[in-house]
């Protein structure tokens, strides 16, 4: 009982993460019709962001890179929004392919800048031990999210700025012609997205170590995280993120660690036969 | 319009207008030709053994391409985890070769991890003709059986892709897993024979180039076939209107898991040519990674003709085999940026340019 | 068959049928019956229902309640391409033709429907006969070997058409045939229209009045999800409650335009 209890923790903070990047994959995918394969490596930034903070910040690097990673990754987003990407609305396999070649690059470009063996991040003091089967580490990550979903659902329905964003995300036409500036809205949007993953990754560094192919471990899962969720659907990332990360380690703990996928994968497919377009859709009566 | 005619269009054409030139119906067959002359009498006179062998393997890689040529190129779908129809095909005859080596008894992975009774799964595997016709079987209805759940309820696009890809992920953590039935991260390798023939002999790699080359030739003819058909005629519609398609009393799901299953089994055939020719089978070879590596490929060939895809996942496994020679760490720039570069310029891949550049000319 | 047969059996019947969107009714009740070898108009203002009405029949809606029967069978329920089969062809508003076929592969493909999949492994010998009578009836031979995407948008409604009488669908649904159309490609639609209608069902949406007059018989107005009423052109025309919502509709918005 008490290792089943155990996994609760693990699976929650797993989908909190999972959450946390597929927050920006579903807009941007949703927004623009555009995947982002290179959204993997923006999560990798995040980490790395962390550990090369701690040369300033020592063993508070973690905190201190929030903010700097959310930064870092959404200006990276952004580049790769204004550079490319932006050339490629609507056509996500194109864009699906184009940015795995940006991932590649930026894959090898850790491995020289840092190295290709792992590193590791030292956590704070305070966030080691637990409360109960709780650890702090898997807490604070789960706060992490609850907070960036918080303030991702204020930003959309409470200012201007993210009203204009849903309006896009809607009807692109219709916005654009009733005098939204598409363009800005969505580098908004590619920036918080990307800087969401950013935040994941500083995250990850509490539960393992950091290295160039860190985001490829959790990029597939992110994006099993939007087919089940809906295209663009905030309560279905939440929903569709919890789920998949207690799918995972519940999987992991009743059969075998390498059934665990395969377990999951054929749970989506079942599930893909009673909602095809995910937990949550947007009605449309456009033929496609 | 210029006139010049793209070998597409050089199928049957009944009324007058638009009939191609003799000159342009018989370009087709004469490029096949030349091609495989140059691949079955040139190819194995000039190049030594080491080389043939490399040979054999991009060929066996351009069977896999011809599958996705014929499943993303045409038919829309882009099919992210052909590496499990690859490895399904691979693991099948891997498991015959380590069987008739083992002559009775345990192949030697099984021993060195502490299995003490030949496994169920491995046993039909020891008969060769059971072993073949599982290489392209049990693709195809793995792979019938995902597009028939996924393509009925009109999962498509993206949502497909990215589907097709966690399998691939989720298939490689299973074959890791399990190390007594798979041989793990390390897969199945030092086979010596092969229909008692020694793998070590030039002789016998020479003539396995033979079969893949010839193998792939018969694919591409069929392939080709099959898209100049009206089936192929069909495959496009649904590629460019899926929704349109069913007002024409078609069912779209139909065509695309059958198409699917077509590509699923291509990969699952190279996968049993792969194993004799390079001597092994692993995780690492039919991940993620390498199953993107050939999209990429048929991409950069030219994803709308069969033939691009063949001459993608030939170029670019010369490249790879010629940069990671040289600098290995350069060639995941290089691939990243040429694979950038054809994105943006040239969506339509060498076989485009070509195209362009002799409508151009004419 | 011709069109005023009067005594001639029902091939559709409609029976209070209502669709709702996300709480709004788009249909609410609707009642409709078309004899074989009829051709009805379905007219109204927009957001009457009207392309609803025939996303229904199709299979691409799902309606709330009611049924719809077709030559004795049920619709409701069935599949799109189900539905193709059992003999009903539509066109849509904006006309999708594949672009990268040719003229007359789009035809072919639209003629080969009933075959079995196995079938069409074969390549196209020559031009069979639905595909040589619908390239004569739309006048596309000329391009019949021309790929589609080079078509005006007269020309691919024309192709659309031409692909539906292929198919010998015993109903055809027209959504729109002439809208975004010249003044000479109207009448040559129109045309196209009525010769069509010497040996098929039709229903035609239309919003265009003069094209309305000059080829409709049968007219069924349709407005906020109900049926309105249903007559002669002249008769419909003269209704003060058409007049009302459509015609009076009409000139308040031009009215409008003009203040």
């Amino acid at each position: 009982m008490e290792a089943f209890l155990n996994q609760l923790p693990i699976g929650l903070s797993i989908g909190a993460v999972l959450l946390l990047i597929a927050l920006g994959l579903t807009f941007t995918f949703g927004q623009m019709g555009v995947i982002n394969m290179a959204h993997g490596e923006f999560i990798m930034a995040g980490a790395y962001t962390a550990y090369l903070l701690q040369d300033w910040a020592g063993r508070q690097a973690v905190i201190v890179a929030l903010p700097v990673a959310f930064v870092v990754a959404g200006l990276m987003g952004l580049a790769l929004e204004r550079a490319a990407i932006r050339h490629f609305y609507g056509r996500p396999l194109d864009t699906l392919l184009l940015t795995w070649g940006v991932s590649l690059v930026l894959q090898q470009l850790a491995r020289d800048l840092f190295g290709a063996p792992n590193v590791q991040v030292q956590a704070p003091q305070w966030l080691q031990g637990g409360l109960g089967i709780m650890p702090y580490n898997r807490m604070f990550i789960l706060a992490l999210a609850v907070g960036s979903v918080v303030a991702v659902w204020a930003y959309m329905n409470r200012t201007g700025q993210g009203r204009r964003m849903q309006a896009v995300m809607q009807n692109r036409r219709l916005a654009s012609t009733s005098g939204i500036d598409t363009g800005r809205v969505d580098m908004r949007t590619f920036f918080i997205g990307s800087g969401l993953a950013g935040i994941a990754g500083v995250a990850l560094t509490l539960i393992g170590p950091v290295g160039p192919a860190l985001g490829t471990y959790y990029i597939v899962d992110a994006f099993l995280v939007v087919v089940a969720g809906g295209l663009g659907q905030l309560r279905g990332a939440v929903i569709a993120a919890a789920g998949l990360g207690l799918l995972n380690s519940y999987a992991e703990f009743w059969t075998d660690a390498s059934l665990a996928k395969v377990i999951v994968f054929a749970v989506i497919v079942a599930f893909l036969q009673f909602r095809p377009q995910g937990l949550f859709v947007v009605r449309s009566r456009a033929l496609t | 319009m210029s006139t010049v005619v793209t070998s597409k269009d050089a199928s049957v054409a009944p009324l007058p207008p638009g009939r191609p030139s003799w000159r342009a119906r018989l370009q087709g067959p004469a490029v096949f030709t030349a091609v495989a002359v140059l691949a079955l009498v040139v190819a194995p006179l000039v190049l030594e053994p080491f080389r043939l062998g490399l040979l054999a393997k991009y060929l066996v890689y351009a069977i896999v391409a011809l599958g996705i040529g014929l499943a993303w190129g045409q038919g829309g779908m882009l099919v992210l985890g052909q590496g499990v129809f690859f490895g399904l095909g691979g693991y099948a005859m891997g498991m015959y070769l380590k069987l008739t080596e083992a002559q009775g008894g345990l192949p030697d992975f099984m021993v060195w991890s502490g299995v003490e009774e030949l496994p169920a799964l491995w046993a039909p595997f020891a008969n060769p003709v059971f072993a073949l016709a599982m290489a392209v079987v049990a693709p195809v209805v793995v792979a019938a059986l995902l597009g028939a759940l996924v393509f009925r309820q009109r999962v498509r696009g993206a949502y497909f892709a990215i589907l097709t890809q966690a399998l691939a992920a989720a298939f490689v953590i299973l074959l890791v897993g399990q190390q007594g039935l798979t041989g793990g991260t390390n897969g199945l390798t030092n086979f010596f024979e092969l229909f008692g023939q020694d793998l070590a002999l030039d002789s016998t790699q020479r003539g396995l180039y033979f079969v893949v080359a010839v193998v792939l030739g018969l694919l591409y003819l069929g392939a080709r076939q099959l898209v100049n058909s009206r089936f192929g005629r069909l495959l496009v519609a649904v590629r460019d209107g899926e929704d349109r398609v069913r007002f024409l009393g078609y069912n779209p799901a139909t065509v695309k898991t059958v198409t699917f299953a077509i590509s699923a089994g291509m990969a699952g055939l190279a996968g049993a040519l792969f194993v004799p020719v390079v001597g092994i089978i692993s995780p690492a070879l039919l991940g993620v990674v390498p199953s993107l590596e050939l999209v990429v490929a048929v991409a950069v060939g030219g994803r709308f003709a069969l033939a691009g895809a063949v001459l993608g996942a030939v170029v670019m496994n010369y490249a790879k085999t010629v940069f990671s020679e040289e600098l290995s760490s350069a060639w995941l720039y290089l691939q990243g940026a040429l694979f950038i570069l054809v994105m943006t310029l040239a969506p339509k891949g060498i076989i485009g340019l070509l195209r362009r550049r002799k409508e151009a000319a004419g | 068959m011709s069109g005023d047969d009067t005594g001639a059996e029902a091939l559709l019947e409609i029976r209070d049928l209502s669709v709702v969107f996300d709480g709004f009714r788009a249909l609410d009740g609707v009642n409709l019956t078309l004899a074989r070898g009829e051709l009805r108009f379905l007219i109204g203002p927009n957001g009457a229902g009207k392309t609803t009405l025939i996303d229904v029949i199709t299979g691409l809606t799902r309606p709330a309640g009611g049924s719809v029967r077709f030559g004795g069978k049920d619709l409701v329920g069935r599949k799109e391409h189900e539905i193709v089969r059992l003999g009903v062809g539509r066109t849509f508003q904006t006309s999708v033709v594949f672009e990268e076929l040719t003229v007359v592969e789009n035809l072919d493909l639209a003629a080969s429907f009933r075959r079995p999949l196995w079938a069409l492994a074969g390549r196209r010998r020559g031009v069979s006969e639905a595909v040589r009578a619908a390239l004569a009836t739309t006048g596309l031979e000329e391009l019949a070997e021309r790929p589609a995407r080079v078509l005006s948008h007269g020309q691919r409604q024309w192709l659309e058409i031409g692909m539906l009488i292929a198919q010998r669908p015993s109903l055809l649904l027209l959504d729109e045939p002439v809208a975004g159309m010249s003044q000479d490609e109207r009448a040559r639609t129109g045309e196209l229209l009525t010769e069509i209608a010497e040996d098929h069902t039709v229903i035609v949406v239309e919003h265009d009045m003069d094209f309305l007059r000059r080829y409709a018989s049968q007219v069924t107005v349709l407005h906020e999800g109900r049926v309105l009423t249903e007559g002669s052109v002249d008769d419909v025309s003269a209704d003060p409650r058409v007049q009302e919502v459509y015609l009076g509709r009409a000139r308040e918005e031009a009215t409008d335009a003009v203040g």
